[in-house]
């Protein structure tokens, strides 16, 4: 009998995983009304359940795609796909006010290069300290960094070795995972509270998951600015990170 | 038709996607650049046009709600399937590099926000002189 019932869940995978984020956000609500009395957003915490449901399920499976590993709740990786994640965040951008968009068109450029070149020094500075000296290792750990997107793509092409690029995914998705949970907290200290430095902070953030999920659990109405010009930020890593930030790092340490 | 508003979406995301692929392999790099910026340049555009041309009916623009709404739980599964246990076992190394990227990036958003700020200050300005004169 429950052979059958995980066929059928099986079998239906997305509408399942339906079910199961559905669950998930209304145990979030519960404990944001009950325990946090409101003051946590309840998308703050079911983003926070889904991370640690994603980190159980790593370690239960030893798989890469946290909770989607475990075979009852592989729905949950179509949901949370590429397509659907990409289609959804589209979809935001119904309603957006261009004006404000053209507002922080200077400032969002702005960011993304600083965002770009500030997490990869940064990321190779780390390495640094930690006894990486060759161009190669503190390039792939620098554009890690970036996003886990640019990591590998960049490691990839100057030929590091593949520990080396798991580092940079590891650095990346710290990253992504941080911005998701932190930015809740860190919103008034820095600003966050309208459309045009939610640009700027898509810009210097750069992992679209990240931003998206710490909008998300922030204001709701910001995710499409932040997201905007997120989505700029890995395609400019992979351009600067394995080229001029390469060179400029060989010729300075070698 | 709630499938008018769906298929505006679809629509919307398969061409951004393609010119961010294309725009990625112009410019020499292994990834969709802006792919989702340009779907969504392509809503913002495509929902004005439909506007003043007839109006975007209820039901239709019910179809981009739906997904519009359901974008947070699209979120938590997407957090849900990170590789949480990958990026903890990374190492030292690894887990400083994500946080202090983000720590100082956080930390430079007011001031790249202010870059912008400016500009309206000098309109207000500039609309005063006008108004002066």
């Amino acid at each position: 009998m429950t052979q059958t019932f995980v066929d059928i869940v099986q079998r239906n995978s997305l509408v399942a995983g339906f079910a199961v984020i559905g669950a998930i956000v209304w145990v979030s609500y519960l404990i944001s009304n009950r325990l946090t009395n409101g003051r946590i957003h309840g998308s703050a915490i079911a983003i926070f359940i889904g991370l640690v449901l994603a980190w159980i399920g790593g370690v239960l499976t030893g798989g890469e795609r946290g909770l989607a590993d475990v075979p009852v709740f592989a729905g949950v990786a179509l949901l949370g796909g590429a397509m659907l994640r990409d289609f959804a965040v589209i979809a935001t951008a119904y309603g957006v006010d261009l004006a404000e968009m053209r507002k922080a068109g200077f400032s969002g450029t702005v960011s993304l290069l600083v965002g770009v070149v500030g997490s990869f020094v940064v990321g190779a500075a780390i390495a640094w300290v930690f006894g990486y000296r060759d161009a190669v290792s503190l390039t792939t750990l620098g554009a890690g960094a970036n996003t886990f997107i640019v990591g590998p793509i960049t490691g990839a092409a100057i030929g590091a070795s593949s520990d080396l690029i798991a580092l940079s995914i590891a650095a990346g998705l710290t990253k992504s995972i941080l911005v998701m949970t932190a930015t809740p907290f860190a919103a008034r200290a820095i600003g966050l509270d309208n459309p045009q430095t939610a640009m700027v902070f898509g810009g210097l953030m750069g992992t679209t998951s990240g931003v998206a999920g710490g909008l998300a659990a922030t204001d709701p109405k910001l995710v499409p600015y932040g997201a905007m010009t997120a989505t700029f930020y890995t395609g400019l890593g992979c351009l600067l990170c394995p080229s001029v930030l390469f060179l400029g790092l060989r010729a300075l340490v070698e | 038709m709630v499938i008018y508003g769906v298929a505006l979406l679809s629509f919307c995301t398969i061409v951004g996607l393609y010119i961010g692929d294309l725009l990625g392999i112009a410019i020499g790099v292994q990834a969709n650049v802006g792919g989702v910026g340009f779907g969504m340049l392509l809503v913002i555009l495509g929902s004005n046009w439909l506007t003043r041309r007839e109006g975007i009916t209820p039901a239709t623009a019910q179809g981009i709600a739906f997904w519009n709404a359901i974008y947070i739980p699209i979120v938590v599964a997407v957090a849900a399937q990170q590789n949480v246990a990958g990026a903890l076992s990374g190492g030292a190394v690894a887990i400083l590099a994500g946080v202090l990227a983000v720590v100082a990036c956080a930390a430079l958003v007011p001031a790249i926000d202010r870059l912008s700020r400016k500009r309206p200050a000098a309109d207000a300005h500039a609309a005063r002189v006008e108004l002066v004169r």
